[in-house]
């Protein structure tokens, strides 16, 4: 069976005003899972993380983190779980080795457990050469190192990252991911939340789309992609090639309509791809007399399935709304 | 049921306190036994309520330590009001009666910079509360209450070097207590009570304002004009009636007074016929009783609605 579900909400929602906050928020995370929230900035990823960790009282719904009800079971959730903020959650004034060992204490260890602990972190995240420095002094990626491994002192079964590597250069930013992955091996169930959707891509099973304080869409990053819409045969005619021809000949192999051509001399056709597909329309364009300089099959991506879903379509996407609802009740179902 | 908490754990989640209730609970019955593990669990949480306000008074302490210019205005604010009083002002203002203005001078300065202490409350609190480490620690198994409790905590130490630097550089000047350690220790204990209570009067400003800026701006604007309006610096002798029954029921002179009389400096407020003038002890006590009992739970309502935005 299905493993059981470490986070649990329904129906969550928070007002901030009219228009503000976020409503009808349905989650659901297996144990060992990791589940990103998308979506740009303002959506209202912060906020469902913030109730998730005790830190905001929801208006309406409820949620379940580690078994236990987030509103009158707080504290026993708060011994479960870990998070990374946004902002900066550490003392700058004070060593990383001082941090660490502060955060121990207060999540019920011994001075002694919390040291230990403390050194074994700090060697984890490579930290030992700088866990003596003021944490004022440290890079970016460093505090950022330092913020997960805080979140980390109290070995929690869940893990919320609210956009982890904003900021991050490229290297700092997949040696974090690599970090998020391992603990995510060693059955930590990890919440994630991102506006990037290579972050997502790469490291959530499952997404749920965030934008205007809803969840737009979910699904794994594969069903996503194929809700934004089908794959494309891009097609670069010749110089002095028939476009009206091709078009025809073009129009027996395509899933739908043709788009508009997005740069002159090239085709876009939608297609189902299949094997000899390639093969077969560039045979039928050869008969009928169309050179072509190159053809390439381009899959959906994330982001095309990001951008008709936050609203910021470019001319030439398919609507997100009639793309993706199916899928999205689809996920919906087989979540319920 | 999670590799990740595996070696972890929270060996502490049961205390020792609540394990031998439990163990003595079990010879006694299940009656006694439940209701000596509600002791136990009452007491081993105010335990841990008292240990996360220790560590947390430790930060702030270390912080002060490592930029030690961010508590300028309770080490060497005092030197310098003492010194500005003494050689500018002081030429130019006589006391009632008989006596040294300087001797009268130091009750009044520790009475204005138990006062200081509420500015750094503020300050640190409202830093802290734009930052993310509340954040953090509010996601922690860790007692609610500890954040503001600790950083008072730690304001109350500071407090202590600041009346030590105020005491040390009156003695330099001329300054001399004339009653026995009983007397000067209530004299401290009173100075430390107001200083307490004004640190939560910080901590009510520090949730209040939306910077450290604001923070500072709004404390000097309570302070300024309460040290004024009272008989830290000058005699309330010769102000107008009604500005005059401001000045004697205010704390700061109160405590002022409350210093004078126990230190055995020169106090000419011992003329004026007000009650917390002729009662000036009991009165800075009340007043401080009464400023905690307000301000302290006015300050974990501003904080627990803050943290809700």
């Amino acid at each position: 069976m299905q493993a059981a579900l470490m986070i649990e909400a329904r129906g969550l929602a928070k007002s901030f005003g009219p228009g503000l906050g976020v409503s009808g928020i349905d989650l659901q995370v297996p144990a060992g899972t990791i589940v990103s929230l998308l979506g740009p900035n303002g959506a209202g990823k912060t906020t469902i993380v913030r109730m998730l960790a005790t830190l905001l009282r929801p208006d309406a719904g409820w949620a379940r983190v580690a078994g236990h009800d987030v509103v009158a079971q707080g504290r026993a959730v708060r011994r479960r779980i870990g998070l990374t903020g946004q902002l900066a959650s550490l003392d700058d004034c004070m060593t990383g080795r001082a941090n660490l060992v502060m955060l121990g204490q207060l999540s019920r260890m011994s001075r002694r457990q919390a040291r230990a602990r403390a050194a074994d972190l700090l060697t984890q995240f490579g930290l030992e050469s700088a866990a003596g420095r003021a944490v004022r002094t440290y890079s970016g990626g460093m505090r950022r190192r330092l913020d997960l491994a805080a979140s980390l002192v109290g070995g929690p079964a869940v893990l919320f990252l609210d956009e982890p590597t904003t900021g991050l250069d490229p290297d700092s930013r997949r040696a974090l991911w690599e970090v998020v992955r391992r603990l995510a091996r060693e059955g930590t169930t990890v919440l994630l939340t991102t506006q990037y959707l290579e972050e997502a891509d790469q490291l959530a099973g499952h997404i749920c789309v965030i934008t205007g304080g809803r969840v737009a869409a979910e699904g794994t990053p594969g069903q996503l992609k194929a809700a934004a819409g089908p794959a494309k045969l891009i097609i670069s005619l010749a110089p002095g090639a028939d476009l009206a021809r091709a078009a025809a000949v073009l129009a027996r192999r395509a899933a739908g309509p043709l788009a508009a051509a997005p740069r002159p001399g090239y085709l876009e056709v939608p297609v189902v791809p299949c094997a000899g597909l390639v093969t077969s329309v560039i045979r039928d364009l050869d008969e009928a007399g169309v050179a072509v300089n190159d053809i390439s099959l381009q899959l959906p991506t994330l982001e095309d399935a990001f951008r008709g879903l936050t609203g910021s379509a470019a001319a030439g996407l398919p609507s997100g709304d009639d793309a993706v609802s199916p899928e999205a009740a689809e996920a919906r179902a087989r979540a319920a | 049921m999670s590799g990740g908490t595996a070696g972890l754990g929270h060996p502490l989640a049961a205390s020792p306190a609540a394990v031998a209730a439990r163990g003595a609970g079990a010879l006694a019955g299940a009656r006694r036994r439940s209701q000596a593990t509600a002791v136990a669990d009452a007491a081993g949480t105010a335990g841990w309520a008292a240990r996360d306000m220790a560590v947390l008074a430790k930060r702030t302490l270390c912080r002060m330590i490592t930029t030690p210019e961010q508590v300028l205005n309770v080490t060497a604010q005092p030197i310098i009001i003492v010194l500005l009083f003494s050689y500018v002002f002081g030429g130019s203002i006589t006391l009632p009666g008989h006596g040294s203005y300087r001797e009268y001078l130091i009750g009044g300065i520790f009475a204005v910079t138990m006062c200081g202490t509420a500015q750094g409350t503020g300050i640190g609190l409202a830093i802290d509360i734009s930052g993310g480490l509340i954040d953090r620690f509010r996601s922690l198994p860790m007692s609610r209450a500890a954040v503001l409790a600790g950083r008072t905590l730690a304001d109350l130490a500071l407090t202590i070097v600041a009346a030590a630097v105020t005491a040390g550089t009156g003695l330099l000047l001329g300054w001399r207590i004339h009653t026995g350690p009983a007397d000067t220790i209530a004299a401290l204990g009173l100075a430390l009570l107001f200083a307490y209570a004004a640190s939560w009067g910080g901590a009510c400003v520090g949730m209040l304002a939306r910077s450290a800026e604001s923070a500072q701006t709004v404390g000097l604007l309570v302070i300024l004009p309460l040290s004024l309006t009272s008989n830290a610096f000058i005699s309330t002798a010769r102000l107008t009636p009604w500005l005059r029954t401001v000045a004697d029921w205010n704390p700061v002179s109160v405590l002022a007074t409350a210093c004078r009389q126990l230190l055995g400096n020169p106090d000419p407020s011992a003329a004026i016929r007000s009650w917390p003038m002729q009662h000036a002890v009991l009165a800075s006590a009340l007043w401080s009783a009464v400023l905690l009992a307000a301000l302290v739970p006015l300050a974990v309502f501003l904080y627990a609605r803050r943290v809700q935005r």
